[in-house]
């Protein structure tokens, strides 16, 4: 039994790896559901026990965590950083950062600071926006 | 009293095998001490070297552990949540990744330029969290 969740959390586990390392890319849940050897129904059912939330919300903010921190550490224009971190239009960055954020990219961007020297893993980590408190 | 040194550091592994068999073969560390000491057995590596500096890999279980605690332990391992950090400098990042992608090892992170140096992120087979960086000189 607890072997069985030992591998189900490893297989999830890298999963959400993908996610953090591949974020910009048109990852999928049937890609997702690949790298962690399961079906997409139970890859999705899976993933949220496992880690709190959908695989989805997961990697939406992920991409709104490292849009975050583009507009804040670059000069990049709102566009760029959108595509950049793996949405593919505008509308729907912007929609998707507001809902998460409470606020436009660029009024985010006009009142925020760099974070301080850490290892880019915490940065992530620690400042992806999430609901769990 | 001055202490002067961080000499052992200690993770937990599911399997010391298999441990072995990254900490060493992959990563390229050596062994330190394998020894069994009866009531454990007593693993660590270190990088080539550097032996004042030793990471024990410790397998949860009894009787240190009871049987509960030690399932949650490494279901919490597994899903990367246990803690188990180790950083690990190198002095060519972009090179040391090229040669651990070729062993097949499970990247978390490319290698990024930050203002502190190039880094990147491993797993080991188990799901603690490795860190690889190159670092800048300390500007102070």
């Amino acid at each position: 039994m607890s072997r069985a969740v030992e591998e189900s959390n490893r297989a999830m586990l890298r999963a959400r790896d993908a996610m953090d390392r591949a974020y910009a890319e048109p990852l999928d849940i049937p890609a997702l559901a690949r790298i962690a050897h399961v079906s997409e129904a139970h890859f999705i059912r899976t993933f949220r026990a496992t880690f709190g939330e959908t695989p989805h919300r997961y990697l939406q903010r992920r991409r709104v965590e490292r849009a975050m921190t583009l507009l804040v550490e670059t000069a990049r224009d709102v566009t760029d950083i959108c595509y950049a971190v793996g949405f593919g239009s505008l509308g729907t960055f912007s929609r998707t950062f507001r809902q998460i954020v409470g606020e436009s990219p660029s009024d985010f961007r006009r009142h925020r600071v760099a974070s301080a020297n850490v290892p880019s893993c915490f940065t992530k980590a620690w400042t992806r926006p999430s609901s769990f408190g | 009293m001055t202490m002067n040194a961080i000499s052992r550091s200690q993770i937990y592994v599911l399997d010391q095998d298999e441990a072995l068999d990254f900490y060493v073969n992959k990563l390229g560390m050596e062994v330190n001490t394998d020894q069994d000491l009866g009531f454990m057995r007593w693993l660590t590596v270190n990088l080539p070297g550097d032996p004042e500096r030793e990471i024990l890999l410790e397998k949860p279980g009894p009787p240190a552990l009871d049987p509960a605690t030690a399932g949650q332990v490494r279901e919490l391992l597994t899903k990367g949540a246990l803690g188990g950090y180790l950083f690990i400098t190198t002095d060519d990042a972009r090179k040391t990744h090229e040669d651990l992608v070729a062993k097949g090892v499970e990247i978390t992170d490319e290698p990024t330029e930050r203002p502190y140096g190039i880094d990147f992120g491993i797993r080991d087979p188990f799901g603690n969290r490795i860190r690889i960086g190159q670092m800048f000189p300390r500007t102070t």
